[in-house]
């Protein structure tokens, strides 16, 4: 019995030796014939197709790494634990890293489609957080606004001020993040979602908690499937996921606000000190192919800032389609958020404690 | 009468455990892909899932972390309760208060502080790191569950093996080992078990392009869930179940009928 | 074995100064400075304003009544499991533990389906013409989700501490004329300490910390301690007030601590 257990252990042990030694090796990554790049992503905002195709192409192997939130990768590259070359963070990430030196400039000559394809308006946006379009490369665009279920409201919905409507108590869905929750509040009294004013500031924060209690939940990527649930009449939500839940739930309706909202926009961008930086100007132009921006779009379903692809769209009611390219000229209220410093931040973050812990 | 309300008891309990589990394997033959909503029987999702490289290979990374990691743990983690049995009180109140830190610590503290670590280490982020990590945090699953049973080992049997001339180490194997045996391998299983979930340490210590069912699943989280990894999900739990059920079915009763 | 095993700790203290320690020393530098660089207790005190005292309060509630769940479930069935056959051990340990190797965050998902105004439970009970169910978005919920995540970790080292005990013990006690309750006052419950310490160890000690549970099944409406420190560490970078937070906590760890070396004493004696 005992040897039994001896040879059975020693042949778990041999296992378990085989395939840490094959792991370890599976991660000394095999580079391609002109290198590689290595790109910091959001979780499926890609086709996969696209970096095959890319690797295809040009030879360069295409290391790609994922992350949730700006905030969770903003520490990762800042550390330096991974020396990445190409990330795809938002507007005010985007500006925070400007601020603390990690970007490096956008030669677009290099990138020659990035100015091709890619409308002019949407660098005349991104000027709130790159006053001089050197950093970023817009990749992926939206905007904030309410989905409602028709079946489920008495009339409507266009303002944020219905948000603050006792007739919806327990029934609206607001989302669970700081400049989220206080754009709302901020839009709604006619300030700018980038405000470090105290009194607006305050008046905002008083706005959120007299909310609180017609709050059905706070929420960040759950109000797609509760809208489609038909859990809530109205919630918070990014236009990008506003198509998919009207194909999933007939009833819902999606608006951008008269009083205004945030325009968001994704980029890439190259850090500093990217080990493969003309790897990385190949591997923008290439996503910035009309073909490949199609594609991506097709994919990810998130407006694309890229005119050349949105000619290419087959189906005239999303080619045409108000959510996905509303005409932004028609509202003189639309902001996109910067960042405000660590004093900001923290004053923020200390005014939505107040909000959450009430 | 007693024995039912027993059974009873059981039952209630693991429909609790076991409920969620059984909404996720409805889910994987969903054919909408929102939780929300049930759309029609589809099994798209398993052919899809073993269509995902990425998917199997973070699944090959996953098991392949949590078994090494908690496999260490679990042999730091019990001879350091063999070690502590002989130390004075004190000593060991202060190990076990060090012991409990990775636990308490928010998770992202841990991440964080360790990835700080590794970098003045010069250590290179990557499957290694996220080893040293998840041991780490598994250990002190390990000591909680084998400490109790070492608290309650009868000394005098192990002496008595002493007296009658056996070595330390044979004594040990022989008399203290399968008495500790059960704590042992619910550490293991704790520690296995807390590994296969961790997210926010492992986002802070891996490398490029590593990763594991935990950090792909939240990754997904902004776009939605993809439903291959509810197929996956249930292909693992009736895998682990069958198996469970075979083995504890056949060998113990065979034996039964040898004696 | 008595002192002269000592040396078999060394494995473990060099890990816990490397990995442990070091890290808490970086924790404590964080925590005692602030964005210059300069000393400060700042982040200590900080605990003390209204809103995370709030925070602390809420978290230590929400762990404390789910530990006391998950003991009040979790005894009866170790004791029950624990008279079951030996063959059967390893089984027993393995369904308590098997749910939670699915990933907790589907799971968690999973108990929003399970939980929702139009969720399955609601479903199931309006079918058999029972008043719907209305806990989702609520404490209660959380606890829920506390308990079921984990339960496991009670339950075994309780069903381990519950099985060593030898039956002839309780067995002479009730040919002495004790009864079933007295037996288990002074011989069940006494043998079974050390199982219960550390079972709400693992209970309490990460539940103070967790958030995701409550952000997913509370509906965010409530700031928990652990939300606190993880938006310090993202959102702002304010990662000096987040490990100031972080070290109040460990006064948990000295509490702990004390309550284990109280009520361990008699487990002393038995030890090798």
């Amino acid at each position: 019995m005992k040897k039994h257990r001896m040879t059975h252990i020693r042949q778990t042990a041999a296992v378990l030796v085989l395939l840490t030694s094959a792991a370890l090796c599976g991660c000394a990554s095999d580079k391609g014939v002109n290198g590689q790049v290595i790109v910091y992503n959001w979780g499926e905002y890609i086709d996969p197709e696209t970096i095959r195709m890319f690797e295809e192409e040009s030879g360069i192997k295409v290391i790609y790494d994922e992350f949730e939130t700006n905030e969770s990768m903003y520490p990762k590259v800042e550390s330096g634990a991974v020396a990445y070359d190409i990330a795809c963070p938002s507007d005010y990430m985007i500006s925070r890293m400007i601020q603390n030196g990690m970007l490096s400039e956008i030669d677009y000559d290099k990138i020659p489609n990035a100015k091709k394809n890619i409308g002019a308006q949407y660098y005349e946006q991104s000027r709130g957080f790159d006053p001089e379009n050197k950093y970023a490369v817009p990749y992926c665009w939206g905007t904030v606004g309410i989905l409602y279920n028709k079946t489920m409201v008495e009339e409507p919905i266009t303002r944020w001020a219905q948000l603050w409507d006792e007739k919806y108590a327990d029934n609206i869905l607001m989302q669970d993040s700081v400049r989220d929750a206080f754009m709302v509040a901020e839009k709604r009294n006619g300030y700018s979602m980038n405000t470090l004013d105290a009194e607006e500031l305050e008046a905002s924060k008083n706005l959120l908690i007299s909310q609180k209690p017609l709050v059905q939940a706070y929420v960040v990527d759950q109000v797609r499937d509760k809208m489609i649930g038909g859990e809530a009449a109205i919630g918070v939500i990014y236009s990008g996921e506003a198509i998919y839940t009207q194909k999933e739930n007939p009833d819902l309706v999606y608006v951008i606000p008269e009083e205004g909202t945030n325009v968001w926009i994704d980029s890439w961008v190259i850090l500093k000190n990217a080990p493969n930086k003309e790897n990385a100007e190949k591997f923008i132009d290439f996503m910035c192919r009309e073909d490949i921006a199609l594609m991506n779009f097709e994919y990810i379903t998130y407006s694309t800032p890229n005119v050349a692809a949105r000619e290419l769209i087959e189906e005239e009611d999303i080619k045409n389609s108000e959510i996905a390219f509303p005409d932004l000229s028609q509202y003189d209220n639309l902001e996109t958020y910067v960042y405000l410093g660590e004093d900001g931040d923290y004053l923020y973050n200390e005014l939505w404690k107040e909000v959450k812990a009430y | 009468m007693k024995t039912i309300l027993k059974r009873i008891y059981i039952a209630l309990i693991i429909l609790f455990l076991y409920a969620p589990i059984g909404i996720l394997i409805v889910l994987s033959f969903n054919e909408s892909k929102t939780r929300a909503k049930w759309g029609g029987f589809t099994i798209k999702w398993y052919i899809a899932l073993f269509q995902n490289e990425e998917i199997l290979r973070a699944l090959f990374n996953t098991l392949l972390i949590a078994l090494v990691s908690s496999l260490i743990a679990t042999v730091i983690g019990t001879v350091a309760c063999i070690a502590m049995t002989g130390m004075k009180r004190k000593a060991k109140s202060v190990i076990m208060g060090i012991t409990n830190i990775p636990m308490l610590n928010a998770d992202i503290v841990t991440g964080i502080s360790l990835m700080l670590l590794y970098i003045s280490l010069g250590i290179k982020f990557g499957m290694g790191t996220i080893l040293l990590s998840h041991i780490t945090f598994n250990i002190p699953y390990v000591i909680l569950s084998v400490m109790p049973r070492m608290k309650q080992l009868n000394v005098s049997t192990y002496e008595a093996a002493l007296d009658l001339g056996s070595s330390p180490l044979h004594a040990f194997f022989k008399v203290v080992f399968p008495d500790l045996l059960p704590g042992i391998l619910s550490g293991f299983l704790m520690a296995f078990t807390m590994s296969l979930d961790d997210f926010i340490i492992t986002h802070f210590t891996k490398g490029v392009g590593v990763d594991t069912l935990s950090t792909k699943i939240y990754t997904e989280i902004k776009k939605g869930i993809k439903p291959e990894m509810y197929a996956l999900t249930s292909l693992i739990f009736v895998t682990v179940l069958t198996l469970l059920v075979l083995i504890n079915l056949s060998p113990t009763d065979k034996k039964k009928a040898e004696h | 074995m008595t002192s002269k095993n000592k040396w078999l700790s060394t494995p473990y203290i060099i890990w816990s100064v490397i990995f442990i320690i070091v890290p808490l020393g970086m924790i404590l530098y964080y925590g005692l400075t602030d964005q210059t660089g300069a000393f400060t207790l700042d982040n200590i005190t900080a605990i003390a304003a209204a809103g995370h005292a709030k925070a602390l309060r809420v978290s230590l509630l929400l762990s404390l009544i789910s530990t006391l769940v998950c003991f009040l479930l979790a005894y009866p069935l170790a004791m029950i499991l624990a008279r079951v056959q030996v063959k059967r051990h390893n089984f027993i340990i393995l369904v308590f533990i098997l749910p939670m190797w699915m990933n907790f965050l589907l799971r968690t998902l999973a108990w929003q389906t399970l939980l929702e105004k139009n969720g399955v439970i609601n479903h199931v009970l309006s079918f058999l013409h029972l008043p719907a169910l209305k806990i989702i978005n609520t404490p209660a919920a959380i606890i829920l989700g506390m308990v079921y995540n984990f339960l496991p970790f009670m339950v075994l080292p309780l069903y381990n501490a519950l099985s060593k005990i030898d039956m002839n013990v309780i067995n002479a006690a009730h040919d002495l004329g004790a009864n079933n309750v007295y037996t288990f006052v002074r011989i069940i419950l006494p043998l079974s300490i050390p199982g219960i310490i550390s079972g709400i160890t693992m209970v309490f000690i990460p539940a103070l910390t967790t958030f995701v549970i409550s952000s997913l099944l509370g509906g965010g409406k409530l700031l928990l301690i652990g939300d606190v420190i993880e938006q310090e560490f993202t959102r702002t970078s304010n990662w000096h007030l987040g490990s100031g937070l972080s070290m109040v906590l460990m006064i948990f760890i000295l509490v702990n601590m004390v309550l284990s070396a109280v009520f361990d004493k008699d487990g002393e004696g038995s030890m090798l």
